[in-house]
């Protein structure tokens, strides 16, 4: 990477972003993982918060502790010795029953593409999906990977309420929502599990760098995992490959 | 166990804590106050420790009353307060019996202002936190903005006398001061210099999670879309209406426009309180200027919170700045 690349930017004073590009790769992204790991493993006093984007790291830091210009050295010298070691990925199959309510967009998409229903589901179950991020609201998953037949741009009037649980399409990314609430993405299903639980031992299920496969399942089998999700019970595990 | 009972309230009111910390990697966003110096100040004046949950509210207050004494405390701006037919001021604590309604009216010359209560209001942490983050329904009293007939568990009360602030907090004047980027390279030289010169309106599109400003367009000649990365609280982002959002206590945690500038830390609170259809602009400054301003300002809230005068027992009622 020249050019531009690394650089760190400050975001005020309590903020900063290490970037290492401006576009969407998985390279990057296993850079700004490992970069996030080194800091919890070996950490720098005055960290607070460290943020995994597609791109960039952002650092929230407490400049009572160390000021940005001292963090700005530190980082700069733990990205000259990163390494990326391949630690094995978790792997998650989620369970999708396409269309329905929630899938509204799943025909309209299908007519869009000018493909069959069952091969639009066929494609988009057949790819392996990489979360980039967890962000914009708790436990939503940013996933890459997407066909590059199911890219298809935001609705330019977003809609008021998705539910959580709802899978999308946004451009070139695909998304798995964790609460409800109001998207311009397009979407063609949705999975009986929680993303996001408050309440449960371990809140989120996803976390960056995380692998994702989508698993069509019938409405039946979907309503009996419904049941063990409302129940508590684990219905999905990672699979460390 | 006390309660707050809550018989009006306005319609921007929330429980809120000094916030969600640590979670931004899960995109749950901090949330907390949005004057956090006024936040502080109103849980001293009650006696609680920092991180106790108070009412935030937007606007207007509303009418309260308690199962058992309690001392109270509101802060944030100008605000007629009554217990009964007796006037009260901010900045100070009172007493409040059981067979008291507190009423606290309209803020004058600011938006958000606080009820402390001593005790603390001792909902169910969510994630560590009782504060409120309304847009997912979080923390707080049931996720929710508060409403008449709510009735809010309180902590226990250790008892202690009334306090008052030795000097007034002073927000300082002035433009709002802002340390440029993370994404001003979007913007030529030409628009960042409007940007600074500009006068803006802050709009009544406001919330808990973002401000929008009115009456200049910024135009990012390198695009309104980035590949999204983090927020904080104080990004300008601009999408490509040109309309340019601060994004505040209830940010999302990630987005994808680009972001001018960040508002310094210690103005933050300062342009939250600004009342809708006033002008603001904005001054840049050094990131080591704005970490200076901040670490003073902290300096300053402690020694503010450390010299807490007692106010005499007899005289609950003075209402006045101690002399």
């Amino acid at each position: 990477m020249g050019g531009k690349f690394p650089r760190i930017l400050a975001c005020g004073d309590s903020a900063l972003s290490v970037e290492l590009a401006d576009t969407i790769d998985e390279t990057v992204s296993e850079r700004i993982i490992a970069l996030a790991a080194n800091l919890a493993a070996t950490p720098v006093k005055g960290i607070e918060e460290l943020v995994p984007t597609y791109r960039s790291l952002m650092v929230i830091y407490d400049p009572s502790v160390i000021r940005g210009h001292a963090l700005d050295r530190e980082l700069h010298r733990r990205l000259m010795v990163l390494t990326v070691n391949s630690v094995p990925a978790r792997r998650f199959d989620v369970p999708v029953v396409y269309g329905g309510s929630v899938g509204l967009d799943l025909q309209e998409l299908a007519d869009m593409k000018e493909m069959t229903l069952a091969a639009l589901i066929e494609l988009h179950a057949s790819a392996e999906y990489r979360v980039y991020m967890i962000g914009f609201a708790p436990g939503f998953a940013y996933l890459g990977g997407l066909p590059e037949r199911l890219h298809t741009p935001r609705l330019a009037t977003p809609r008021q309420r998705i539910e959580a649980s709802a899978i999308g399409i946004g451009g070139k990314q695909a998304s798995i929502n964790s609460v409800p609430g109001p998207s311009g993405w397009r979407f063609i299903g949705r999975t009986p599990l929680r993303l996001f639980d408050p309440h449960r031992s371990q809140p989120f299920l996803l976390q960056a760098g995380d692998r994702v496969r989508f698993r069509p399942v019938s409405e039946d089998e979907a309503a009996e995992l419904d049941r063990a999700v409302a129940a508590g019970q684990p219905v999905m595990e990672a699979q460390l490959s | 166990m006390s309660f707050l009972v809550i018989q009006q309230i306005g319609p921007m009111a929330t429980v809120q804590d000094l916030g969600r910390r640590g979670l931004s990697h899960a995109g749950v966003s901090g949330s907390g106050p949005m004057d956090m110096p006024s936040f502080r100040i109103a849980n001293a004046l009650v006696g609680n420790v920092e991180n106790s949950a108070a009412i935030e509210f937007g606007g207007t207050g509303g009418s309260f009353s308690v199962l058992r004494p309690a001392r109270i405390a509101v802060t944030g701006g100008a605000v007629d307060i009554r217990l009964g037919k007796r006037k009260l001021s901010p900045w100070e604590s009172y007493t409040l019996l059981p067979d008291d309604v507190l009423s606290i009216g309209a803020l004058r010359d600011c938006v958000w202002g606080y009820l402390a209560v001593s005790g603390g209001v001792d909902t169910v942490p969510v994630l560590g936190s009782r504060a409120t983050h309304v847009r997912t329904g979080l923390g707080g009293y049931e996720g929710r903005r508060l409403q008449a007939g709510d009735r809010l568990p309180l902590g226990r009360d250790n008892p202690g006398v009334n306090l008052a602030l030795r000097q007034l907090w002073r927000r300082s004047g002035g433009p709002v001061r802002i340390v440029p980027g993370p994404q001003d390279d979007y913007y030529s030289a030409e628009t960042q210099r409007a940007f600074l010169k500009a006068s803006f309106i802050v709009s009544p599109a406001r919330d808990r999670m973002a401000q929008m400003l009115d009456g200049h367009a910024v135009h990012a000649e390198g695009g309104h879309d980035i590949v999204s990365d983090g927020t904080c609280a104080g990004s300008i982002q601009v999408p490509a209406s040109g309309r340019p959002i601060v994004l505040m206590a209830e940010r999302q945690t990630t987005g994808g426009y680009p972001k001018i500038a960040t508002v310094a830390t210690v103005d933050l609170p300062r342009l939250a309180q600004v009342p809708s259809g006033r002008h603001v602009s904005f001054a840049a400054i050094s990131r080591e200027k704005a970490e200076e301003l901040l670490i003073a300002e902290r300096t300053a809230l402690r020694e503010c919170l450390a010299n807490l005068v007692e106010k005499p027992e007899t005289d609950d009622v003075s209402g006045g700045m101690p002399s």
